[in-house]
């Protein structure tokens, strides 16, 4: 444990304390650009990465998010934009020069040296001492505790150990930034679970600053700190997983993260803060930010997470009439899908987390849905979908 | 389709599958039983069985010379090659340069061109400028023969090279001159033995233009071979391909069981 942090005095019990900027920010990206050929990878992309914490990139496959981290790597060279690690402007830095762990999708392992010598790689081209390269590599191997197979090489390795060492190759050199490129894609669902903990528990102790991509909505919701939303080679919305959760600030980013459903519906009324939203026989109040320029009567799109609905009989007066589809038995909770001509797609789905939903709500039972919650959100309609 | 048609084929995909298995091996084996004919005739079949061609091939001194001297041809060559073929090839996987195709189809043109052309050019070429019929003169022209083939070799596993392990080292502090030391070459390995081992047997096994560019004090086995055959008609040829044979067997077994083969000539996938 030691070894791995005290490579930067004064402060060896920790990295995030060792400020060189004030300002508590380790990466700075400001109006990053990028195209290969005809494809925008990355437009104008502003990012910055407190000190210290996880952050991930969430996005869908071809958002950017690997562009964003091999140009923070170096691999890649920005059209356009400043860069900046620590204080310092690397646009024109070499990948070897700027102290950066990272950890592939495939873990890129050396095939040809053993777990150890590939941990302690980095610390070889420091030119460090043999012995002190032993001691930081034990040190590494303890820390994501793989003690026990230095001589093994990669492919005698199960998935979950390659991706170990890979995370103390990344960690051995006390890295400025620690780059994580889906590294848990490869691993089964279990496994990822267990990884997730972990690497969790391996950031918070060295406090090392963690930028961590991935397409898992519920990856990034349960490891970050802050989750930079990327879609279309922008950067969509930055903030706390409960943020982004429930005040996404897009379509994209409410239907990429989490389960919604999407109603169609009438403005009734709109102030400066809040509008009011006409659903059958209930009137929902949403913040009026997003819908910004729309009058009374317009359409609006109801964006309600399934936890915010709730079922009642039928006949009685409600948001939204439907039909019990299908029951999903989650053990905690039930999601129920109903259909109901209103939603879009012609079903919502219903998270109960009543014991009896059920026996009370049984397929093709005619039903209720009201919102409920203070959380729904309101954007105006589009024609594509989010 | 009925039981007997079926049984039918399958009896006569198994001849035909025998047949092209036999006639593949069919030549080295007519000449091992011819090797072993007490006449000092190359016939076939033998009426008399005998080792003394053996004897007589492994005492020749051309062969002992041809032997020694293709020798020194094949491992000059094939180690040229493979520098200056592996050289190009990372160029050609790595850069984008003027002329690129050109220069690609200039390298590879030796596969079109006759060897006989080749040898004949490096002939009168070697005349022009005063060149005696040396060592260099063979080991430039065995070098632009083998090129294609290490050029090949390597670009095809350049090719299959996974960036990413070169990605991971820079990122840990290695430079460029590092990487490829510690991580490019090494895992390069398999393609770059499988490109010399394949410009070796070329060159060793090299006739028609060796025919041109060798002399009486230069000239490779298979050189002495023909010019013994040109004088004599007895079984030693038969005998020495014997050796030939036994020798490259063996020489593929040990590779196969210290290298793996499979890995070393790049047909198997490594990881």
């Amino acid at each position: 444990m030691s070894s791995l942090t005290a490579e930067r005095p004064p402060h060896p019990a920790s990295l995030a304390v060792e400020a060189t900027d004030g300002e508590g920010i380790a990466v700075s990206l400001r109006g990053i650009t990028k195209t290969f050929g005809e494809v925008h990878a990355l437009k104008d992309a502003t990012l910055s990465v407190r000190r210290g914490e996880l952050m991930t990139l969430l996005g869908p496959s071809g958002c950017g998010k690997s562009t964003l981290l091999n140009l923070i790597a170096g691999f890649l060279a920005a059209d356009q934009g400043e860069l900046e690690i620590d204080g310092r402007r690397v646009n024109d830095t070499p990948p070897y020069k700027r102290e950066i762990g990272m950890v592939f999708q495939n873990y890129a392992l050396f095939p040809h040296m053993s777990a150890a010598d590939n941990v302690g790689y980095g610390l070889r081209m420091r030119r460090l001492a043999k012995q002190e390269v032993a001691r930081r590599v034990a040190d590494a191997l303890a820390l994501v505790r793989l003690s026990g197979i230095e001589d093994r090489r990669p492919h005698q390795l199960s998935g979950g150990q390659q991706q170990r060492v890979a995370l103390a190759r990344a960690l051995v050199i006390s890295p400025r930034v620690l780059l994580l490129d889906e590294p848990l894609s490869a691993l089964d669902r279990s496994l990822r679970a267990s990884m997730q903990v972990e690497i969790k528990e391996i950031q918070r102790q060295l406090g090392v600053t963690t930028l961590f991509v991935t397409h898992d909505q519920s990856e990034a919701l349960s490891l970050s700190d802050r989750i930079a939303v990327m879609f279309d080679g922008q950067i969509r919305q930055i903030g706390s997983p409960a943020d982004i959760y429930r005040r996404p600030s897009d379509r994209f980013v409410a239907s990429f993260v989490g389960d919604v459903n999407v109603l169609r519906a009438r403005l009734g009324s709109v102030d400066a803060k809040t509008a009011t939203i006409r659903l059958g026989a209930q009137s929902v109040s949403v913040a009026t930010g997003p819908l910004a320029g729309s009058k009374p009567d317009d359409p609006a799109d109801l964006f309600v997470r399934p936890e915010q609905l709730r079922l009642s009989g039928a006949g009685e007066p409600a948001a939204v009439q439907g039909t019990v589809a299908t029951h999903i038995y989650q053990g905690g909770h039930v999601d129920l899908y109903v259909l109901a001509p209103a939603a879009l797609g012609g079903r919502l789905l219903v998270r109960s987390s009543e014991p009896d939903a059920i026996t009370r709500w049984p397929v093709g039972a005619d039903v209720g849905v009201w919102v409920s919650g203070a959380d729904a959100l309101a954007f105006p309609p589009q024609e594509q979908k989010p | 389709m009925s039981r007997s048609r079926q049984r039918v084929l399958r009896v006569a995909g198994t001849l035909v599958v025998i047949a092209i298995l036999g006639f593949v091996v069919l030549p080295a084996l007519v000449v091992t039983l011819a090797a072993f004919n007490d006449k000092a005739i190359l016939a076939f079949p033998p009426q008399a069985w005998s080792w003394r061609w053996f004897a007589k091939a492994l005492a020749y001194a051309d062969f002992h010379s041809g032997f020694g001297n293709g020798l020194i041809v094949t491992g000059w060559a094939s180690s040229i090659a493979l520098l200056v073929g592996g050289a190009f090839a990372f160029a050609l996987d790595r850069y984008a340069f003027a002329l690129k195709r050109t220069i690609e189809a200039i390298l590879l043109s030796s596969l079109i061109i006759p060897h006989f052309t080749i040898g004949l050019g490096f002939l009168i070429l070697a005349a022009q400028i005063g060149m005696a019929r040396g060592f260099p003169v063979v080991v430039v022209c065995h070098v632009v023969l083998v090129l294609p083939f290490v050029l090949k070799s390597v670009y095809v596993s350049l090719r299959n090279l996974d960036r990413r392990f070169e990605l991971a080292a820079a990122g840990l502090g290695a430079s460029p001159g590092r990487v490829l030391l510690t991580v490019t070459l090494p895992l390069l390995l398999p393609g770059l033995a499988g490109g010399w081992l394949l410009a070796a047997i070329l060159s060793f096994n090299e006739f028609t233009a060796s025919l041109f560019v060798t002399a009486q004090r230069t000239q490779t086995l298979p050189v002495a071979m023909y010019n013994y055959v040109r004088e004599y008609a007895d079984p030693s040829l038969a005998a020495l391909s014997v050796i030939y044979i036994a020798a490259t067997a063996a020489l593929l077994i040990v590779a196969n069981a210290y290298l793996g083969l499979g890995k070393l000539l790049n047909v198997e996938p490594h990881r």
